[in-house]
């Protein structure tokens, strides 16, 4: 009982010893902060005080040409009462499942079956064929993505209503982007193809850092494919799954491009997005006060998502280590 | 020396030992590349039409006559090695400083471990979190007094800092595990931080700064918003931005555009095709002794 009292104290003087310091024996940390400046600068330039600037016009009365007058809480009363805004918070809610639940569950499945098998069975030249073609929507510029994706989709001489008369389902054609029923939906899909080589691509990375002889190991003892997966490859790509999933939830939250350009958040509200919303606030009705507040609220719903997930991920990285 | 040869002659068959569930996994993967290829296989097919043959059999139909009417169109019209040019240099330049930007903040974060270090993350993160259209007009107010708006170098200042928010998260959690044996042998030898900067860190962590770069050129390359709003003059304009300003044009028709598509997306292929190998070594390779 002694002894492990002991330790303890031991462990507490060495942690006590090391803080404050750099992993570089000798070297304080507060020494560091000089490497810092230059980000730190650029930060405070282009993002900052932009942020900053940003919440106080959301206070204001603008419209673009004489000054801003202070408004109080008008927008953001404004705000809680709008309809079209609560709308676009919802869609978000099918974006995310469109550019983060869904490209993780298919890249898992993907990268696993394109490393497991394809790999093994096909080759590394096939295996790497496969995950060029998966991530080439991503090699995509947006712009370029919904062109092509709007001319499929479109109902006079688009390709998918020419595919469905080819194949003698014309009487199922449609205006794929164009109609309340579909708009949405078809938005998905869309973000799905452009999504889903991302995850493929950081997984199919992570799991080259597993040891081969794990699996074989596990096969040994009778374990098939499903338990190989779940005891083996999700554990130990973990941290990629991390990464993906924070990085495309904000992506989902604040994806603006495809809306843009393929249905202009319509018809009516069905597809619009806070960031779209906040753009035609800004931009077409020249409520420059009200689009800062849309923007500044859609802000603070990324910050915590974000700070919950580092919470989750230190707590996950904690527990794997005990 | 005969189990020996059998060892050895076992590695390529076991590699041909396909069952029936290998193939048809197999087949089942080319049914989904085909649909991720689809939209790239009716760019193809349109591209190179007249417009009279597309208007005449549509989408999907072989073209009649190879024609280079819509790339021509397109090429002249928009000055393409213009765009190309613009594209490139912007992109190159932000890959490069962003990279130099997150080695950086990520030193002094994954290395030096500074006070707050979480929270300094989170704030740099920032850059990434914040909605673009909420930075336009302070921005747009910004470099229009220094007279930088409608220039390029906008786009390469702005996107410096908004790439290297995503680089200072992941180097800095790989500098996190950056071999403290190697750390301490340098000290040994006298390095100062700066040295052991320059001549230890940068070079061993380059695996994954090299994945950094390949990322940060694409996504600039890709981006769309800020561009928009930023360059509006034709000279100064990025290849996306080129393109999407055909959907407005009414003289553009959709072989034309189709063209467009294509050869707008020829550049960031061939790209990715020589960076295949560094993107397939892995974003956390430098993290993994």
């Amino acid at each position: 009982m002694s002894a492990t009292a002991n330790t303890k104290k031991h462990v507490q003087d060495a942690t006590a010893r090391e803080k404050g310091m750099s992993r570089i024996p000798g070297s304080p940390s507060s020494r560091f902060w000089l490497y810092l400046i230059p980000g730190f600068v650029m930060l405070l330039w282009i993002i900052v005080i932009p942020a900053v600037w940003n919440i106080y016009l959301s206070f204001t009365n603008y419209r673009g040409i004489k000054p801003p007058t202070f408004a109080g809480l008008t927008n953001w009363a404004r705000l809680m009462k709008d309809t079209t805004f609560w709308t676009s918070f919802r869609n978000s809610i099918w974006m995310i499942i469109a550019m983060v639940v869904i490209p993780i569950l298919l890249g898992l499945i993907l990268s696993s079956l394109v490393f497991d098998v394809v790999q093994k069975k096909f080759g590394p030249k096939a295996a790497s064929t496969m995950r060029a073609i998966y991530y080439f929507p991503q090699l995509l510029p947006i712009a370029v993505a919904s062109l092509v994706m709007g001319w499929i989709f479109r109902p006079e001489n688009g390709a998918l209503n020419a595919l469905l008369e080819a194949i003698g389902l014309g009487n199922l054609q449609h205006d794929w982007l164009g109609k309340p029923d579909t708009a949405l939906i078809f938005l998905m899909l869309i973000m799905i193809w452009i999504q889903v080589g991302y995850p493929l691509v950081i997984f199919m990375s992570g799991l080259q850092r597993v040891d081969p002889e794990l699996y074989e190991a596990a096969s040994l003892d009778g374990a098939n494919w499903w338990q190989r997966f779940l005891a083996i490859t999700l554990p130990s790509i973990k941290p990629e799954i991390f990464v993906v999933a924070l990085t495309c939830t904000i992506a989902a939250l604040k994806v603006f491009g495809p809306v843009y350009m393929l249905t202009k958040g319509g018809p009516g509200t069905s597809t619009i997005v806070p960031s779209y919303y906040s753009y035609v606030q800004f931009f077409q009705s020249q409520q420059v006060g009200y689009g800062a507040a849309i923007a500044t609220a859609l802000t603070i719903v990324i910050i915590i998502v974000a700070v919950v997930f580092t919470n989750l991920q230190e707590k996950v990285a904690k527990e794997d280590e005990e | 020396m005969t189990s020996a040869t059998a060892r050895k002659m076992n590695i390529p068959r076991a590699h041909k030992n396909r069952t029936v569930g290998d193939w048809t996994i197999m087949v089942l993967l080319i049914i989904g590349g085909l649909i991720m290829l689809f939209p790239f296989i009716v760019l193809l097919l349109n591209a190179f039409k007249t417009t009279a043959d597309y208007n005449a059999s549509g989408p999907l139909a072989w073209p009649h006559e190879f024609s280079l009417d819509g790339l021509v169109k397109f090429w002249t019209r928009v000055n393409y090695p213009e765009k190309l040019w613009n594209s490139i240099w912007t992109s190159g330049l932000v890959a490069i400083f962003a990279v130099i930007l997150s080695m950086f903040n990520a030193f002094a974060l994954g290395i030096g471990r500074v006070k707050g270090r979480r929270w300094i993350v989170l704030l740099i993160m920032l850059a990434n979190m914040l909605p673009q259209e909420a930075m336009l007009y302070p921005l747009y107010i910004m470099f229009k007094e220094i007279g930088l708006y409608n220039s390029p170098w906008a786009i390469v200042i702005i996107f410096t800092v908004i790439q290297s928010a995503f680089g200072t998260y992941l180097l800095s959690s790989v500098y996190g595990t950056f071999p403290k044996a190697i750390l301490e042998a340098a000290t040994i030898d006298g390095a100062s931080r700066w040295t052991i900067f320059k001549d230890i860190v940068f070079p061993i962590s380059k695996p994954t700064l090299s994945v950094m770069l390949v990322f940060f050129f694409i996504w600039t390359w890709n981006e769309y918003m800020i561009p928009m709003a930023f360059l509006i003059d034709n000279s100064t304009q990025t290849i996306p931005i080129a393109v999407s300003s055909l959907t407005g044009d009414r003289l553009m028709d959709v072989t034309t555009t189709a063209a467009a598509s294509l050869i707008s997306i020829v550049p960031t292929l061939i790209f990715y095709l020589i960076f295949q190998r560094t993107l397939s070594r892995g974003i956390t390779s430098g993290a993994v002794k």
